[in-house]
């Protein structure tokens, strides 16, 4: 019954194919889990967040047009650029690329959807959700208002002493679920999702970019989460963390936000590089010049993204050595920056190119975001930017990065793959004028902001007096801001008349030489009616008939099986084809998950307790559920794949895609990890106030035994997962059974040194220790979970020796939690025996 | 212009009114190098399309002092630099739109040329010349040093001389002698700040918990604006405070009458 049946015509695949990938219609759309479906939503919401950042940001062109123009005073003033800039990074720009990347990977890459297209759905409802909460608080005038950058001890209890900044921490928290959810989904969609014969130098270049940018997210996001997860503690429980009153130092929150902050930045701008190294070539009519250099740079700018955060704290006391060091590393990134700048232009002059709205917008971006590179490297300078730092002329060059770094070439990529979306044509070319009109209104308002810097105007001021001479131009900078305004107002115009009114267009208008373009247009939620053989990194180019062919049915998997959702995972380097997915479909689980998830926030928010533990239980519960799709009773064995060879599904070949998606959460798990024990080295060394009065003494028994426990439970993970390969559940289920009593056990004790450990509230050495302790408490909970999840799944027979992926996926948690644990534990009696010598404490 | 000439520092307007009027010899009371420094200025701020001037009680451009002039000409430096490049990568662009034969796509002359090895050897070079100039504006030990002591709080500073001078009033103006480098100690109260005098030169943040030092001289006589350059709270934009630059025997004068 394994043997498909072959439909008798390339309709009626269509048609069955769409049957079961696609979402029921009205409620039914709550469910869809697709990442055509997913792509666009992430897209159309992030529009919406862009322009209500850009009435916030018109807000404040008004209030600062001239001396005299204040309308409001800086209660509300201040909430509003704190929004603005809220607004523009996280809920713009991130979820932006992250539709783009979610609606075209998959296409890209030959497949019919990301590896865990419900995780994607989770993430798109905690981004909705956690959005909305800071839109909510901006309606009610309790915005957050101490910048986005949330500085302590502005942002602490004593300075605001509102929800606000409560609303950012939280609501920020919920966000970034999603940034982190998609991460791990592109990723490992990347590395395992892809056409046969794919190989990685045959990869498109924008999976390059969007691999390099997923790794950065996992390990640039965790700082910050990190960061706003103490200091929502520190607001909420008055655990001594960043207060320099008890030992803490407000130098934290701006290390572990900025380590965070700058690969953001590179975060944004590189998935738009990736656009324009795709856009570019085809509108050249040759291939990208240098490639593998490409691919290079942008490793190099990933890496060196993370050595840089300091040079946005050049002014707060670093010696000169250190900051010489940091100036460099900014600089260097200008090297691989370059590199992409001069192969994009040697593409462009060796080809002939075309010029047409995604070109001038491409145009555009050399000439804004060049600018904005250039006053990039004067910042790097450390005299230069000790001047010019928090004031306008660091606006204009910020805005002239991101703004030419990502919103021109997103609007280039939106003309570029509108008639995919929609499957029309523009119609009147609109483009052009909503060009010069952003274009030059962006100019007008920032080229003139680096002199109103240079004058010495402050960022974040409400008002200034007449005398200062900064009228004229912010009086012009407010102007070029509403023509700016007048163009992307043009632009939205323009999107509706062309889904509306555009004439159909044909396959692959651009003649370019990706797959997506290998898709019916619009396209279907199946995206391929079946899977390309690849051959060449020039698939499209070479065969021009593929479509055609995919179409009927003649790639891999042109069959509906068993009312699955079917797709191929490949070797990551070769491409060589390894495992059937078989995909879950339309669930409504995923907003299920997010709301339980959303009760959990919103109850820490008006500080509920009771209702986020309950808020917590529902999630764990609800993600139990999700465990259903995947599980068997009985093997499937290998399974035709539709051109004679077989293939195993992925839950029952050893490394599926969800494997790698916990080894790559716990790349993230690590980097929140590594920057809580920085913390706690770093406050020990800089900090005010240290030696703590009170060292953790008394529990190196304790702390001893849970290490012994949670290196036991590792090693029980691996006898259990051992006796599951050789077919003997039994086994396994006695090795869980120890492996959850081990876990129990680590509780206990954690709870135990808890109780007697010193007050977090006295001290930042007791609060970032207690930290710590928590840490590996959750990690142990999280195990008893996982090995409790085990037991029901060896007991109900989901267990075989080829099904023991569960297993697996618990091995991996145990080892880690059990490094993590000794690891953290160890460092916690070494700094207690160190800080506590007679003497010192 | 009317409105500019009542805004402005007197002296630059005189320079930038005649400028436009074409009579730029004819300003007698700039000399020699200091009036082709302003002239430079000027006209560099000519090229942006309306003319105000680069004067104003917080301008980095008009230094009043040997740190902010080394970062002005730092400036001036790398606007040059800048341009050029800028003017560069247009013309490339320009190119490839305008020529009839299509370049040779060599990953040689691009690729590893001009996106390789020119930044580097660019860069290099700036890099070296920040870092000597950065070295130069630190606070070395000297003899003649005066030190100040800062102090903020939302939303004001509190300043006195160390070495057994008298304590500033709040809310200033803070007097400092001409042609002496003043080391500036600051620290805050509550929230982070910012010291900063642009006339003079660069910022630094004045931190819970920890002290920042900043080296700073004034070389010419004149009232400058200070403002708090890092947001902190609801009355950010108020906390400025004037510093007063006065010769050596007017600054004792001054202090005397304070003890």
């Amino acid at each position: 019954m394994n043997e498909p049946n072959r439909p008798a015509s390339p309709v009626e695949l269509h048609h069955e194919l769409t049957r079961i990938w696609g979402a029921h219609p009205g409620f039914g759309q709550l469910a869809a889990v697709n990442h055509t479906t997913l792509g666009r939503r992430f897209i159309v919401t992030a529009f919406l967040f862009f322009a209500v950042g850009g009435i916030l940001a018109m807000l404040v062109r008004a209030q600062i047009a001239t001396s005299h123009s204040a309308f409001v005073g800086p209660e509300i003033y201040n909430q509003i650029f704190t929004m603005h800039g809220t607004v523009m990074m996280f809920l713009f720009a991130i979820p932006m690329f992250e539709g783009f990347a979610i609606y075209l990977l998959p296409k890209m890459l030959g497949t019919r959807d990301l590896a865990f297209p419900r995780a994607g759905a989770y993430g798109y409802w905690c981004y909705l959700f956690g959005g909305s909460i800071l839109l909510l608080a901006l309606a009610m005038g309790a915005a957050p208002d101490a910048g986005w950058f949330m500085y302590t001890p502005l942002s602490s209890k004593p300075f605001s002493p509102g929800i606000n900044a409560d609303v950012w921490l939280i609501g920020i928290t919920f966000v970034e679920i999603s940034a982190l959810s998609a991460a791990v989904e592109v990723l490992v969609s990347i590395l395992l999702v892809r056409a046969p014969g794919m190989s990685l130098d045959r990869m498109p270049i924008f999976a390059w970019y969007m691999l390099v940018v997923a790794v950065m997210i996992l390990v640039g996001f965790p700082p910050l989460i990190l960061g706003s997860i103490l200091l929502e503690v520190e607001r909420a429980f008055g655990w001594a963390l960043f207060d320099p009153a008890r030992g803490g130092d407000s130098l934290l929150w701006q290390h572990l936000f900025w380590i965070f902050g700058h690969p953001e930045v590179y975060i944004i701008f590189l998935p738009a590089a990736g656009m324009v190294s795709t856009i570019i070539p085809v509108m050249a009519g040759r291939e990208l010049l240098g490639y593998r250099w490409v691919v290079l740079a942008a490793i190099s700018v990933g890496f060196l993204s993370f050595g840089l955060w300091v040079h946005h704290m050049f002014a707060v006391g670093i010696p000169h050595l250190a900051l010489a060091f940091f100036s460099a590393a900014s600089m260097l990134v200008a090297i691989p920056t370059g590199v992409q700048i001069f192969a994009w232009l040697g593409t462009l002059m060796s080809g002939r190119p075309r010029f047409n709205v995604p070109m001038l917008f491409l145009c555009g971006f050399f000439f804004i975001f060049v600018l904005g590179g250039l006053t990039g490297v004067m910042v790097a300078v450390v005299p230069f930017d000790l001047q010019v730092h928090d004031t306008h002329f660091v606006v204009a060059h910020l805005h002239y990065v991101l703004v030419g770094g990502f919103v021109f070439p997103i609007m280039a990529a939106a003309y570029y793959w509108l008639p995919h979306l929609t499957g029309r044509q523009p119609m009147f070319q609109l483009g052009h004028a909503v060009f010069w009109l952003v274009f030059i209104g962006f100019n007008l308002t920032f080229f003139l902001m680096h002199l109103t810097g240079l004058l010495g105007m402050p960022r974040r001021i409400w008002t200034y007096p007449e005398s200062y001479g900064w009228d004229w131009l912010n009086l012009l900078s407010s102007i070029g801001g509403f023509v700016m305004t007048i163009g992307f107002a043009l632009f939205v115009l323009d999107i509706v008349l062309q889904m509306r009114f555009g004439p159909k267009t044909g396959r692959n208008p651009w003649g370019a030489d990706t797959l997506e373009w290998a898709t019916p247009v619009p396209p279907t939620d199946y995206g391929f009616a079946s899977i390309p053989i690849v051959t060449s990194h020039r698939q499209l180019a070479e065969d021009p008939d593929l479509p055609r062919k995919l179409a009927a049915g003649e790639g891999l998997l042109g069959f509906a099986r068993r009312n699955w959702l079917e797709t191929i995972a490949v070797d990551m380097i070769t491409g060589a084809p390894r495992q059937i997915l078989l995909l879950p479909g339309r669930t409504f689980l995923p907003l299920g998950t997010a709301l339980a998830t959303g009760l959990f926030f919103v109850s820490l928010l008006l500080q509920v307790y009771p209702l986020a533990i309950a808020g917590i239980v529902l999630t764990i519960a609800v993600f139990w559920l999700w465990t259903r799709h995947p599980a068997r009773t009985a093997d499937l064995g290998p399974l035709p794949v539709g051109d004679g060879t077989m293939l195993p599904v992925h839950t029952e070949s050893g490394h599926a895609p969800s494997w790698w998606a916990v080894v790559f959460l716990l790349l993230a798990d690590a980097a929140l990890f590594g920057s809580l024990l920085f913390g706690l080295i770093f406050l020990w060394v800089v900090a005010p106030g240290w030696p703590p009065p009170e060292v953790l003494f008394n529990s190196t028994a304790f702390a001893l035994i849970a290490m012994a426990c949670l290196a036991g439970a590792a090693g029980l993970g691996r006898l259990a997962l051992r006796a599951a390969r050789r077919g003997a559940v039994g086994w396994a289920l006695v090795w869980n059974r120890f492996l959850a009593a081990a876990h129990a056990a680590t509780l206990l004790l954690l709870a135990a040194i808890l109780t007697t450990a010193p007050d977090p509230t006295a001290h930042a050495y007791a609060g970032v220790t207690a930290a710590i302790l928590v840490y590996i408490l959750v990690h142990a909970a999280v195990g008893l979970i996982l090995a409790l999840h085990v037991w029901q799944a060896c007991r109900r027979g989901h267990v075989s020796a080829a099904r023991s992926l569960d297993l697996m996926i618990g091995r991996l948690w145990h080892d880690y939690t059990a490094v993590a644990g000794v690891i953290g534990l160890g460092t916690i009696l070494g700094v207690a025996a160190a800080i506590g010598q007679p003497g010192a404490g | 212009m009317d409105r500019v000439t009542r805004d402005m520092n007197l002296r630059a307007d005189v320079v930038l009114l005649d400028l436009s009027h074409d009579r730029v010899v004819e300003i007698g009371f700039l000399h020699g190098a200091r009036l082709i420094r302003r002239l430079a200025g000027a006209v560099a701020c000519l090229t942006v399309p309306l003319v105000a001037g680069c004067t104003g009680p917080l301008s980095t451009l008009d230094p009043a002092g040997p740190a902010a002039a080394a970062v002005a000409r730092l400036w001036w430096a790398m606007l040059a630099g800048a341009g050029l490049i800028f003017a560069l990568v247009m013309i490339c662009l320009l190119l490839a739109y305008r020529r009839r034969t299509r370049a040779r796509g060599s990953v040689g002359t691009w690729v590893v040329g001009l996106g390789l090895v020119f930044p580097t050897t660019t860069l290099t070079l700036l890099l070296g010349y920040a870092v000597l100039t950065g070295e130069r504006l630190l606070p070395h030990p000297g003899e003649e040093v005066l030190r100040l002591d800062g102090t903020a709080r939302q939303w004001t500073w509190s300043f006195h001389y160390p070495d057994g001078g008298p304590a500033i009033p709040d809310g200033g103006p803070l007097v400092i002698p001409v042609g002496r480098p003043v080391d500036i100690h600051v620290t805050s109260e509550d929230v982070i700040h910012s010291f900063w005098i642009p006339r003079l030169g660069g910022k630094i943040d004045a931190l819970p918990g920890h002290v920042n030092v900043i080296r700073l001289q004034a070389s010419e006589p004149g009232r400058f604006g200070a403002q708090c350059a890092e947001f902190c709270g609801l009355g950010h934009t108020q906390m400025f405070f004037w510093v007063d630059a006065v010769p050596e025997e007017n600054f004792r004068q001054r202090t005397e009458a304070w003890r």
